[in-house]
Parts: C-alpha cells; structure tokens; sequence
C-alpha cells in the first residue's frame, strides 16, 4: 500500500485552485483587456452583464490560492510574497479598481462611465501583467537565505518574466475573446470571432516562446523535458497542444458557439500542466520543495477534510449560478 | 534566529499600511453583515405579507448592498496578501493556524457569498421568489459564517492557545477545538456582529429619518425607520452587557491592554478610579489633568469597590501598548455606545407617545448617528489592536519580529499607492452610495442595474416579479 503523502495533495489541491482562478477570472480579466476594441456603449453593457453574476466568486479563487497557500506551505507564502512583493502589490491595486467598476459604471453619468470604464481595462490589464510577472518571477527562483527572501525587490523583474507576462496578456485576451463569442451574438460576436483569431494565433506564439526560453532558465527544466523517464510524460504534452489548436481552428472557422472557449480553456490546462511538470517537486524552484515547505500534518488534514467536502458543494452551486444565468446575453433584455 | 531584518521605519511603516488598508476594509464588511441580514428580512417579510413596500425596500437597498459588497471584496482580497507582503515571519511562523482558519472562512463564507450574490443581485426573474429567497439567506449566512473564521483567527493572536512550538519555531495546533475557540473568542465575536447589526441599523435608521423629514408620510420611510429604531432600543443595551463581559475576559487573558484603556500607570492596592477623561502621557507615565471617579474603575472590573488593580508598573516597560491611542479610542467607542442606546430609548419614549413619525428631534439625532456606528466599529478596533501591542501573538511574537525582510522605500510606496488608490475609489463609492440614499424608496422600485425604463411596477409579489423581470 502507498503512504498517503499530504504535500503531495495539496501541491495538487493549491495547484487546483490556481488553475480554477486562472482560467475564470482568467476570461473576465480577458474582458477587460479587449474592452478597448469595443468602443460601444451597447457592445460594453452586454460584456460586463455577461460576468456581473459570476465575476466575484471567479476572484475568491485568489482569495482561497493564497489563503490555501499560507495554510499548506506556509514558508513558501513567506518566502514568494516578498520576493514578488511589487507584482503583488500592482495586482491587488488592478482588482481594486477593476472590482469596483462592475457597480460603479451604472451607477454614474456618462463621463463618470467613461473613467470607470477605463480603471475596468485598465485595471484588468495591470493585474494581468503583475500576474504573469510573478509567474516568470517563480519559474526563474528566487534567492533564499535561512528561511526568508534574501533578493532585493526589483529582482523579478526579467526578460523572461515580460515574456510570461506577455504571454499572460494574450492568454487571457483569448479566454476573453471566446467567451464572447460564447454568451453573445451579432455584431459583437462577429468582432469577439476576428478577435479570437488574432489571440489564438499570437497565443501559439506565446506557448512556443515561453517552451523554448524556460529549458534555459535551470538545467532541472531541460532534464525534465528532454531526458528520460520524464520525457515520457513530456512528449505528449506539445503532440497534445497541436491536437487542440487544429481543433481550435477548426471550430472558429466553423463558427461555433461553446467549442472555442472549452478548447481555449484546454489550451491553458495543457500549457499549466506543462509547467506543473517544470516545477515539480519546487513550490520555490530550485530552493524549496513542497515537503520543506509543508504545515505539520494536523494542519493539512484538518483542511484535507474541509477541502474534500465543500469543494465538490462549491462547484456545484457555482455551476449553479453559471447555469441560471446561461445562454446569451441579449442587448435589449439583459438581466440588469 | 529571528534577526530583526526591517528597520524601526519599516515596521512603522508596514504597521501604517495594515492599519491604513484595514480600517478601509472593515467599514464594508461591519456594514454588509447586518444588511445582509436585513435584505433576508425584508425578503421574508414580503414573501409573507405580500405588501409592495417591504419589496420596493428590498430592491432600494439591494443596489446599496451591491455597491458596497464589490468594495467589501476588492479591499478584502488586498488584506488576504498583506500577511504574505508585508508580514512574511508572521506567516511563517503562525500560517499552520492561522492559515487553515483563513482557508475555511473561503471555503465556507466567501464562496457561499460569492456564489449566491449572482442569483441575489439579478437572478429574482429567473428563479422565482423561494429559490431567491434561498439565495438571500445564504449570502446573510456567508456573511455571519465569515465573520465567525475572521474573528476566531484574531482571537487565537490577542489569546492563543490550543497550540505547540515546532522546531522550526513555528506555531502548530496541538488541539483544533482550543484553537477556534480560544478564550477570547466567543465574546469578540459576540461584541463584533452586534456592532455590525447596530451600525446597519442606524444607517438604515438615518436613511430613513432623513426621508422623514422631507415627508413624514412616507410608506417605504416609515417602515425602514421603525424596524431600525426597534433594533437600536433592543441591541444597544444589549451590546453595552456584551461589552462589559468582553472586558473582563481582556482583564483576565490581556491585563496590560485593560490598564491602558483605563489610563492606569500605577497600581491601585484599595480601589482603581475611573479616568473619566485626561490626557495620558507615556513618558511620564501618567495621566494629565485626569477627572477621576473614586473607585468606580474597581466596581467595573472586580465588582467591589476595593478591589486591588494592578497597573502598568507591574509590566516591564518594552512590554507597555501605546496608552493614549488605546484611551481615547475606547472613550470614543463607549461614549457613542451610549449615545446610540440613547436614541433607541428616546425613539421608544416617542413610540410610546404616539409622536414617533412626528418627532423632528428624534429624526435628526437620527439623522446625526448615521455615521456613528462605523465611528464606534473602527474605535473599538483600534483599541483592541493597539491595545494588543507590542505583539502580534499575544505574549509570545513580537509585532517587530513579524515583519516581511523588505527594505522601507518599497512599503512607503505601496503605502502611498494604497492610499491614492483608495481614497480616489472609495470616495467615490461612498458618494454612489450617498447619491442612493438621497432618493427615498419608492413605489415599485427596481433592483440593480435600473438603467433600463420598467415597464410596469406591481403591487403583489408575482406583478412585482414580472416587473422586476421586464428590467
């Protein structure tokens, strides 16, 4: 019989919640960073409409990756925090403002609208960038001294850490792009489908840029990636993400309503697994691994049982929530 | 092995930026956990009187709510990283406890919210009045349920137990149970979610006795300004009792921070005074100009006229809170505690003369106690948490060896960032808000997003359904 090995279950549970985050407030982020191309006024109401009901506990997944975090690894929380003290900071002042703007925008003039449309975009892309910062910032390491960053705090701030955050612009633009096309219909879904063609193009870019620059970075990366037994994990991971961009293609070229954004979302499940597999078993590469890192065991366990039963019940009553507000968002007869 | 990393400045400075970034955020939460619960309310009441009014009050303080939630949230995600930003040892050290109770208060609070505000704030067309009656109380639960994780974690730090020391040097639980309700707990929590009942309640109250005033014949007016006066008369005297309880159990667990709220320097072998008011001077270590009552301070706390209190000269000096913020902050917290129990006996004498609508006076005083709950929460807070210095687990981790390894240019310009940022968006949430509330409720009034012309407003729940669903 194999132990129970509770780091490992919560590197998976953290790694979960990340993922949750990333592709959910992914989308409504990607929302934000297109809402420059829709000038509109009637193109802009429908797009936050299409999120205003779910957008809030798309950001508690933040809430429950850092919290979840500081509970299961708490030297990693300790050590990553101030390491990516600048990103982080930026980060939470993009949500503020874009946060604010779901109520604010109607509750203004016009010109008023225009300002809280602006800290929309604007604060949707400033977190976006802060976060793919600190996603470069991470797979590169940082420097650590008896159990705390010892790094000045500039220190992310890399070529490979503009190119992850680039990656992440575009990402998120795609997620945003496809869910439009999703949930609405018309013009605005004809200028969603051109947009989603731009952003999946420059995404393959991106997925390809980051692939070649991140074996460079520590030669446990290349190891892993191109030595064997890991290669027999990693092979089918790109054979995997050309399978779902000719899908990708195809069902854009088709005009399908649901399939681009599922596909988009497996695009980003692909590209985290891969870099899962980069980081494992590193929650701070190359200097912490998750048994370092862990809580004691009463720790993990008491959330282990929390986890286990209210993850399934959140799930449920946010699909729910998505499913009581399905279907598309008309321009006449919102629900607002 | 902890080295002192932050200088004096930078722990000033990342002391400033949580105190800065809290007292915003728990304005909203104080004021959304009591009007979540009196939209649940509301909603019953509607749904089991049928009357237009209770409904047309729902969806008048549903836009409020949803205004100040979006605030509530954005400001709370920042506090959930300051831990790991600005406070990294403290993490460190305290993140296997305090961390698992953060993590359930998502697991079992925020998401609960979260979840169900969608279906709340827009969904009434779309699923009918039970099942968004369902989704009203669970966000109320959510927020009850939160405030129950958040206050448990602060309780364990100002009196920890339940717990052990690794090797490592950090904090593990030994016995969960003794954790979540370490001794502290029960009475903050207590103290805390009244506080937030009453403070919506005087808002609600001041909403309404201004529309009063306007016209006190008023049918959506009336009623908020009734039920929020029946909350002041019932709950201040109430919280006065839980109060007083909450500070003998600081007597017993964080004597130091009770002789700081007290102003008591020196030790009072027969009998403490009360310091009704002076002005308390740390380096000399006494309070100015003090107009005393003999004895009273012992009756309080020991229940005897005599009682021996020890004072600060039983506490070495590098162990002293802060005396004069812990001092004035009570005296504001208690001062407006009365005043509030004040007006709920007057707004209950007027009730009593049959002169409640009428009464202009009771309306501004009304009026005038808006604000006063929010004043009275934030005062309490800082009494408790400067009272609580020098340490961030009480007795056992100093604030100083908390601090995150971050040199002090990078907090001084976070800190400056935060209050930019904040000042220039909740300023303007707040004036959003104060631009809802000078409109009265009225007949037929739509919820969120009403930017769009109604079609018809009904009388019963059904019309009023079909209405809300032609927004």
């Amino acid at each position: 019989m194999i132990p129970i090995d509770l780091p490992t279950i919560w590197a998976f549970i953290i790694a979960f919640a990340v993922f949750v985050y990333v592709v959910m407030d992914g989308f409504d982020l990607g929302l934000g960073i297109l809402f420059p191309l829709f000038p509109a006024k009637a193109h802009r109401d429908v797009i936050m409409n299409s999120v205003a009901p779910v957008w809030d506990g798309n950001e508690t997944w933040l809430v429950l990756g850092g919290g979840g975090l500081m509970a299961a690894f708490p030297l990693a929380y300790a050590v990553l925090m101030p390491a990516l003290y600048t990103p982080m900071i930026a980060m939470l002042l993009g949500l503020v403002f874009r946060g604010v703007a779901f109520e604010f925008r109607w509750r203004t003039t016009r010109s008023g609208r225009n300002r809280w449309d602006i800290a929309f975009a604007g604060g949707s892309l400033l977190a976006t960038l802060a976060q793919g910062v600190a996603l470069g910032a991470i797979l590169q390491g940082v420097h650590v001294e008896a159990r705390h960053y010892a790094g000045g705090w500039w220190d992310w701030l890399t070529p490979f850490s503009i190119l992850t955050s680039a990656a992440l612009v575009i990402g998120y633009a795609l997620l945003g792009a496809t869910w439009l096309v999703m949930k609405t219909e018309g013009d605005l879904r004809d200028r969603a489908y051109r947009l989603s063609w731009v952003f999946l193009v420059l995404m393959i870019a991106a997925i390809g840029a980051v692939s070649i620059a991140t074996p460079f970075l520590h030669v446990q990366y290349t190891h892993r990636w191109f030595a064997w037994p890991g290669i027999v994990l990693t092979a089918p991971v790109p054979v995997a993400v050309a399978g779902v961009t000719a899908l990708l293609t195809r069902s854009l070229a088709k005009k399908y309503d649901y399939q681009p954004f599922l596909l988009s979302l497996a695009l980003f499940a692909l590209s985290y697994a891969g870099l899962g597999i980069s980081m494992y078993p590193y929650i701070v590469p190359q200097s912490i691994t998750i048994w370092q890192a862990a809580s004691p065991e009463r720790s993990q366990l008491f959330m282990l049982f929390g986890v286990a039963v209210l993850i399934p019940l959140i799930l449920g009553y946010t699909g729910w929530a998505y499913w009581v507000f399905r279907g598309k968002v008309k321009v006449e007869s919102g629900f607002h | 092995m902890t080295a002192m990393f932050g200088s004096i400045d930078a722990i000033i400075l990342a002391r400033a930026q949580f105190a800065f970034t809290m007292s915003f955020h728990i304005v909203f939460p104080a004021f959304s956990i009591g009007l979540a619960s009196y939209l649940a309310v509301l909603e019953a009441l509607w749904l089991w009187t049928g009357r237009e009014v209770y409904m047309a009050l729902f969806n008048y303080w549903l836009k409020i709510f949803a205004v100040a939630f979006g605030m509530g949230v954005v400001s709370g995600v920042v506090m959930s990283y300051q831990f790991g930003t600005n406070w990294s040892a403290f993490a460190d050290k305290t993140g296997s406890i305090i961390g698992p109770m953060m993590a359930y208060e998502v697991l079992t609070a925020f998401f609960l919210e979260a979840g169900f505000l969608g279906v709340m704030l827009f969904g009434l067309k779309r699923v009918g009045p039970r099942l968004h009656f369902l989704a009203t109380l669970m966000v109320a639960t959510g927020t009850l349920v939160s405030a129950f994780w958040i206050l448990s974690a602060n309780s364990w730090m100002q009196t920890p137990a339940g717990y052990a020391v690794n090797p490592a040097g950090q904090f593990v639980s030994a016995d969960w149970l003794k954790v979540i309700f370490n001794p502290s707990f029960p009475y903050r929590l207590v103290h805390m979610v009244l506080a937030a009942y009453l403070t919506t309640a005087l808002v609600v109250g001041a909403v309404g006795a201004f529309h009063l005033l306007r016209d006190r014949h008023l049918a959506g007016p009336r009623v908020m300004f009734s039920m929020a006066m029946w909350m002041a008369t019932l709950v201040a005297p109430i919280q006065i009792l839980a109060g007083d309880q909450h500070g003998l159990n600081t007597l017993r667990y964080q004597p130091a921070k009770i002789m700081a709220m007290e102003g008591h320097y020196r030790s009072h072998p027969d009998g403490a005074p009360l310091v009704l008011f002076g002005l308390p001077s740390q380096a000399e270590a006494r309070v100015k100009y003090a107009i005393e009552i003999p004895k009273l301070s012992s009756l309080i706390l020991k229940h005897s006229l005599d009682a021996p209190l020890a004072g600060l000269d039983t506490v070495p000096r590098e162990n002293w809170p802060p005396v004069p913020v812990t001092f004035w902050s009570f005296r504001i917290m208690v001062g407006l505690g009365f005043l509030i129990a004040a007006l709920g006996l007057f707004s209950l004498l007027e009730r009593w003369r049959g002169k409640f609508y009428e009464t202009r006076l009771l309306h501004i005083f009304a009026v005038m106690m808006g604000p006063a709950g929010f004043i009275a929460v934030l005062a309490g807070w800082v009494t408790t948490e400067t009272g609580r210095q020098p340490f961030t687990v009480y007795g056992l981790l100093r604030t100083a060896e908390s601090a995150s390894p971050l040199a002090a240019p990078a907090i001084a310009s976070s800190l400056l960032a935060f209050i930019v940022v904040y000042f220039v968006v909740f300023a303007a949430g707040v004036t959003y808000i104060l631009r809802l509330m000078a409109a009265p409720p009225h007949h037929g009034e739509q919820g969120p997003r009403s930017d769009v012309p109604a079609r018809a407003a009904g009388i019963t729940p059904a019309a009023s359904v079909a209405a809300e669903g032609a927004v």
